[in-house]
């Protein structure tokens, strides 16, 4: 080999090891340079794949924090309890960097026949802060605090379908589901379902801030600023970081400026406006992860003019998608195609044809629907994601080509979800990623789901939904996942014009797995016991 | 002085009652806000159900007034309640804020209130020169320029290009007293940046009015020097504007600094108001907003009360 290729493969090594490149990039380059692909892999895995360090403390940046947060797991609202919650308590399971699910709490899970009982293994070596062994019990009384009458959990609605939840010794866990769900040990993802020490009395002691998770919190500041170290009975891999500070900063200059300052070691979210400027920033790692997180823009299905579903169909047809990733997301976005199953999630359907941006055949539609020169309402507000109202602002432009006008009503951001979406019948949405396509379903699409939003009604696709969930094998349930999206997207009343890509970032030197999860920002939530300092 | 001390009590009586009158404001405001704080805590997770089960624990299935009432008997007794959300006493979640607050607004203050006197004076000796038309437009500009964008500007330059200060605020307890007020310099330069042309206009404006009067003529014609004239014959005389506006500008340091405890990440207490408010935490919501109603209140007093001492035609009213 020359020389001027080997020191291009030094390079490109050097680039890999501070994780500027891909594996997907580094065979690519490596073999262009000359290696063949065996040796490529060969030092993908010796030299370049960077090498977790321990040390160091991560101090990391996170938006969305509030000063009357609470350790109450049922009340969990913003990104700063979330992420701490995935740091300093665990869960059931967890999902990992490539989108699969594997274990946290439970070692190992199993379904009886029909999905509708499942028992959970517990690891043994799992321990609490304060030094008590995790147990069944603990289990039990962190499920059981987002059940019942009294409770005040958001995720009672995901629970709902447990009817009882039983021990048999103190490290295996029973579950009975009214009906089967194949996707349970998915959700006992979410990010609610934390596993507290429990009380005598059945109930859980969430107010101590204890957990079982990778770093134990040493003091703290709701709004302001949490102080974590490392849980040396941490029962799983990773926590290379000594200590991890997690500091609220809502303001999206101060997020930027102290991570080119370097004030800060990872903020986990990047304003797309200056995306472009901090990427030339050799000391910053811009990450840009495509998520299953979407805005949505439910119709009322049940609302006229959105009755008709080639109304709905030409408001879908109207949407120049592409137009909008470009100029609203700076292209950090994966095209949506009016089915709310994104690619980063399992099951997703390849071979559903794209809905363009078609105002001729929009035209005609209305026509047909006897709708000719519609005029409809959107409401929106900041609030929503960053550039919402922009957003609707290009849409309605984009529609006039279709003779539809579209007014745009701006909300006020406060209060947005209680008094505008689910009452007013077109507006937008902002869906945070949920791990399967039956839990997004199930929540927003079912006909009697609460949040249904676009309340559509579609006999079908509910009877699939119900199949899907306790359908065990694999390849049955993909297939009813696509005819679930084929109808979603005919004829549901959502349009859904983008999912949105994660997009947070890092000093040059934190270093970070070749594939980052995608449920949350800051790789699933989890920096603080993923990532590591390289130097 | 027996005068004084029955105008300081009769002053702080009417204080309390605008504190009561605006208790019951706060507390009407923000039950006019949509949502409750069910619905803001839970957002977009809220059910009926779940709703309606917080309303209980809560005890906001009660009629507004009684609910009023009942926070109005602790008040008086000195008990602000607890946080709705967190549970916590109001007291022990505000009070680290308010000094964090107090302490900003006191090095802004130690910083602009004798630099804008200063400066005042001596604008007021050279005026008309050059270097009084360049400080009024620098201070001019400065006050003008929304406060956020004075912190965008500062941390530009003075942190991210040079790296002199650090960007962020963020406290932590072991901090010494010099790594506090070097971390905490900017934001106290922001604020001494928006209030010091007041002052220092004020300070020149009430000087340069009384430099007309026949006493100053007199002091001229027996030649004493025009500094003198001015610090020793003027001032003393010009004292009861400036401390007006000097009052005013230490309540806005305590009560307005909220855009820049963003810019900067400092944890004071006009963030926890806004967050508050977001949840509809009313009990921390009537806490803050008394302590700024409470904190303008006497420092108005303070700010007559100064007058009178300055000037002793004040003590004998016609």
């Amino acid at each position: 080999m020359s020389k001027k290729n080997q020191n291009l493969i030094d390079r490109i090594a050097e680039e890999a090891r501070k994780g500027r490149i891909s594996r997907r990039d580094f065979m690519h380059y490596s073999v262009a340079a000359g290696l063949t692909a065996s040796t490529a892999t060969g030092l993908w895995t010796t030299s370049a794949a960077a090498q977790p360090k321990s040390g160091g403390t991560f101090r990391w940046g996170i938006h969305d924090g509030n000063t009357s947060d609470t350790h109450d797991p049922g009340t969990y609202l913003t990104r700063v309890m979330i992420f701490l919650a995935h740091t300093h308590r665990s869960y059931l399971t967890m999902i990992n960097g490539d989108g699969s699910l594997g274990p946290d709490l439970a070692d190992s899970w199993e379904a009886s026949e029909d999905a509708s009982e499942w028992t959970f293994k517990l690891t043994e070596n799992a321990s609490f802060h304060s030094g008590k062994k995790v147990t069944a019990d603990d289990v039990i009384a962190s499920l059981n605090h987002h059940r019942g009458d009294d409770t005040t959990s958001a995720a009672k609605a995901l629970l709902t379908d447990v009817t009882d939840i039983t021990k048999d010794g103190d490290y295996v866990v029973k579950v009975a589901l009214s009906r089967g769900n194949a996707d349970f040990p998915w959700l006992m993802t979410d990010y609610h379902l934390a596993i507290c020490p429990a009380n005598d009395d059945g109930t859980i002691d969430w107010k101590s801030g204890d957990g079982s998770g990778p770093y134990k919190i040493d003091n703290g500041e709701f709004g302001v600023q949490f102080s974590l170290s490392r849980h040396d009975g941490w029962h799983r891999e990773g926590a290379y970081f000594d200590k991890v500070e997690m500091i609220t900063l809502n303001d999206p200059n101060a997020r930027q400026t102290a991570l080119v300052t370097g004030d800060v070691d990872s903020v986990s979210q990047v304003d797309l406006k200056t995306m472009a400027l901090l990427q030339r920033d050799p000391n910053i790692n811009v990450l840009n992860v495509p998520s299953a997180g979407a805005i949505t823009m439910p119709m009322f299905c049940d609302t006229a003019p959105f009755d008709n579903v080639d109304v709905r169909n030409a408001l879908k047809l109207s949407i120049d998608r592409d137009d909008i990733i470009e100029k609203i997301l700076f292209g950090a976005a994966t095209k949506g195609n009016d089915f709310h199953h994104s690619p980063a999630q399992p099951y997703w359907p390849d071979d559903i044809p794209q809905r363009e941006y078609d105002p001729d055949q929009a035209k005609s539609l209305l026509k047909k629907a006897g709708a000719e020169g519609l005029t409809v309402s959107i409401s929106t507000a900041d609030s929503v994601s960053a550039g919402a109202v922009d957003m609707a602002v290009l849409y309605a432009e984009q529609a006039k080509a279709a003779g539809i006008t579209i007014n745009v009503v701006r909300e006020p951001n406060d209060g947005y979800y209680s008094d505008v979406w689910l009452k007013k019948p077109f507006c937008l949405v902002s869906w945070g990623a949920r791990p399967t396509p039956d839990v997004m379903y199930t929540l927003a699409y079912k006909d009697d789901a609460a949040w249904n939003e676009s309340h559509w009604q579609n006999e079908r696709f509910n009877e699939l939904l119900l199949q899907a969930k306790s359908e065990l094998d694999d390849t049955l349930r993909a297939e009813m996942y696509r005819e679930m999206a084929m109808l979603a997207r005919d004829d549901g009343g959502t349009i859904i014009p983008f999912f949105n890509n994660f997009v947070y970032g890092a000093r040059a030197n934190v270093g970070t797995p070749e594939n980052l999860a995608a449920s949350w920002e800051s790789d699933g939530a989890r920096a603080a016991s993923r990532w590591w300092f390289n130097d | 002085m027996g005068d004084l001390t029955s105008l300081v009590f009769k002053r702080l009586g009417l204080g309390l009652l605008t504190l009561l009158v605006v208790s019951i404001l706060i507390f009407f405001a923000v039950e006019l806000l949509p949502g409750d704080i069910a619905q803001a805590v839970l957002g977009q997770g809220a059910t009926e159900e779940t709703v309606n089960a917080m309303r209980q624990q809560l005890g906001l299935d009660r009629p507004a007034p009684v609910r009023y009432l009942d926070w109005l008997a602790g008040a008086v007794q000195g008990d602000f309640g607890v946080s709705l959300v967190s549970g916590d006493r109001v007291s022990s979640a505000i009070s680290e804020r308010f000094i964090n607050t107090l302490f900003l607004a006191a090095y802004a203050a130690a910083i602009a209130v004798p630099i804008s006197i200063v400066l005042g004076v001596v604008v007021a000796l050279l005026r008309n020169t050059l270097f009084d038309r360049v400080a009024n437009v620098l201070t001019l500009t400065s006050i003008s320029s929304p406060e956020f964008f004075l912190g965008y500007i500062l941390i530009l330059y003075l942190s991210v290009k040079t790296g002199m200060f650090p960007a962020l605020a963020s406290l932590k307890s072991d901090m010494g007293f010099f790594e506090l007020l070097h971390r905490t310099f900017l934001p106290a330069l922001t604020l001494v940046l928006v209030v010091t042309a007041h002052m220092m206009r004020m300070t020149r404006a009430a000087i340069i009015n009384l430099l007309a009067s026949p006493y100053i003529e007199m002091a001229r014609l027996k030649g004493t020097p025009p500094w003198k004239v001015i610090v020793r014959h003027a001032l003393p005389n010009a004292w009861a504007p400036i401390i007006n506006v000097v009052a005013l500008n230490l309540a806005y340091l305590i009560t307005g600094v909220v855009l820049v405890e963003v810019v900067f990440v400092y944890p004071g207490i006009g963030q926890l108001l806004v967050d508050a408010v977001a949840k509809r935490d009313f009990p921390i919501v009537q806490a803050c907003c008394l302590i700024f109603a409470a904190t303008f209140i006497l420092l108005n007093l303070m700010a007559d009360v100064g007058a009178i001492l300055t000037n002793p035609r004040l003590r004998h009213p016609k």
